[in-house]
């Protein structure tokens, strides 16, 4: 890792499909001392752990072998640590493949470290309180595909100090992959909780990736965004004390500014008082947001106090099937033919196949995203009957769609474009567990 | 246009984000000067009367006065949660512009 002032910490991924391209660039041209690629959320989690249950040998990032192959070499000749959650439910797994993959492209003696632990299934009761709502745990009367608890910087930290070039962990919470490598660098004491918070803000802002760099913001004439096709991941150039710049490649698209950075600031964040991490409980209530150079924002003036004294826990529970169909209208009264179509399928699901379980249907380019928020009339021409089940049993998802599909040659006239899907379903709950039951482990294999 | 409504969106900017059945817009005035605007006439109980039906919880409101910029944290607000709503939108992601296109002008 570099010994400038400045520790260089490029995002790689913000989430479980992101772009591949803009990481490259990144990795290449970034001069960066760390990249980190967050892949990992609550529904990513529960559906790796069905993947884990279906074919041991997976359970993991499913691009994580496209990024390895590109990333991997890049890293190593620039000397860029990696630092990622795309282990999912499977991070021995998804370790001993990125050795492999090292292995192939000749990457002798790179040491990947394997961070696990935080699968904690077995340390559950059924008499353990849900989070943020009432009940226990044994109250989910489905099958449950896995529990993680969130790992925190000190997993993540006696892989840095054995010098492993890749950790890959599983559910470790996304900022923490910043932060362990700056406690790492800059040899921030574990109850340091000022600069814990300000190294926390620095992971908030880069771990959704292009979120802080023009993605997730661009309204035309409003908030305008340059060359976003070629959008580029954010660079944090940290100091000792936390304070970071956040900044881009200059030849890639998007752009880093003070709105960019406030939009993700407080994204997903409730009290911006206490923003709860496993490794602090951050406060970004007083942060300073500075521009101080084209696509260069300064922030500082994080908080900290104590970290929680507990962990959160993601359950995973089978959650059914989810069937979406639909068939679209065009033309004079295209709206009413689409009103039509719908009463005929609310009318078969209910009263000819005897369907009781939730239904939805919208009609697209109506009111569809909104539809709970309010009615809104609409001129449209062309509108799309939208179907929606969950249900426990596949059936009722595949009746649906047969229902929408019948609709071409018994429903209204002029109905065409029929697709359909049924996807398996997960749920999760959130609980909280002790943090000394959690055990993190780490384990180096070397190329 | 003479006569058209003035929007939350001609003086501000918002980003929705979802955890579990909760959402949580932030909003972003453009102009320091139009932040007491802002504050005035986006209160949590305005933001809860105008969409009874999708927010069925509380509504929080969390100043940020420094950086012009309000957070409302709204429970009971995404259908049910990602893994449980019907709508095509799970998350809730288009729920910023739900509190963009609000009227500056009270009625």
């Amino acid at each position: 890792m570099g010994t400038d002032a400045a520790f260089r910490i490029g995002t790689g991924a913000g989430f479980s499909a992101d772009r591949l391209d803009p990481a490259i660039d990144l990795a290449q041209c970034g001069e960066l001392d760390v990249m980190i690629i967050e892949c990992l959320g609550e529904r990513t989690l529960a559906f790796a752990h069905r993947d884990r249950k279906l074919d041991p040998t997976k359970g993991y990032n499913a691009l994580l072998e496209r990024r390895m192959r590109a990333l991997l070499p890049v890293c190593r000749e620039k000397g860029t640590v990696i630092i990622t959650n795309m282990g999912a439910a499977n991070p021995r797994a998804a370790a001993e493949r990125t050795v492999a993959i090292a292995r192939e492209l000749g990457l002798a003696g790179m040491k990947i470290a394997c961070v696990e632990g935080d699968e904690v299934t077995d340390l559950l009761e059924p008499d353990t309180p849900l989070m943020d709502e009432p009940g226990i745990l044994g109250d989910i009367s489905l099958p449950t595909v896995g529990a993680n608890a969130y790992l925190g910087a000190d997993a993540i930290l006696p892989s840095l100090h054995a010098g492993a070039d890749v950790v890959i962990g599983g559910r470790i919470a996304d900022p923490s992959l910043a932060v362990a490598p700056l406690a790492y660098r800059f040899g921030w004491p574990p109850d340091d909780w000022k600069r814990l918070g300000a190294g926390t803000l620095v992971g908030h802002l880069l771990e959704c990736g292009m979120q802080v760099t023009g993605g997730y913001f661009a309204d035309p004439g409003h908030k305008d965004v340059p060359d976003l096709a070629y959008c580029g991941f954010p660079i944090a150039e940290v100091q000792q004390d936390g304070c970071a710049i956040i900044t881009k490649l200059a030849k890639a698209g998007g752009c880093v500014t003070p709105a960019t950075v406030k939009e993700q600031l407080l994204y997903e964040v409730h009290d911006p008082h206490s923003y709860l991490t496993p490794d602090v409980t951050a406060d970004f209530s007083d942060v300073a947001v500075e521009p101080v150079g084209p696509d260069r924002v300064q922030v500082s003036n994080a908080f900290g106090r104590k970290r929680p004294e507990r962990l959160k826990v993601t359950v995973g529970f089978e959650g059914g099937f989810l069937g979406e169909a639909g068939l679209s209208y065009a033309g004079a009264n295209a709206q009413g033919r689409a009103r039509l179509a719908a009463d005929i399928l609310e009318e078969r699901m209910r009263n000819v196949h005897c369907v009781q379980g939730p239904i939805r249907i919208d009609l697209v380019g109506v009111n569809s995203l909104f539809a709970s928020a309010g009615e809104k009339p609409s001129d449209t021409e062309d509108v799309r009957l939208r179907v929606a089940i969950r249900s426990p049993n596949r059936e009722d998802a595949e009746l649906m769609l047969w229902e929408v599909e019948s609709l071409l040659c018994c429903g209204p006239a002029g109905g065409g474009g029929f697709r359909g899907t049924i996807v398996p379903s997960v749920v999760t709950r959130s609980v909280l567990i002790e943090r000394e039951r959690v055990r993190p482990t780490a384990t180096m294999l070397v190329a | 246009m003479s006569g058209a409504r003035r929007l939350v969106r001609d003086i501000a900017h918002a980003r929705a984000g979802d955890k579990g059945n909760t959402s949580n817009v932030c909003v972003w005035a453009y102009n320091a000067a139009d932040y007491p605007l802002l504050k005035e006439i986006l209160t949590a109980d305005r933001i809860r009367r105008a969409y009874p039906d999708l927010i069925r919880g509380s509504v929080e409101r969390y100043e940020i006065e420094h950086l012009h910029g309000l957070n409302f944290v709204m429970r009971e607000a995404v259908e049910g949660g990602v893994n449980a709503s019907l709508n095509l939108d799970s998350h809730g992601k288009s729920w910023s512009y739900l509190i963009l296109a609000l009227p500056i002008e009270l009625e």
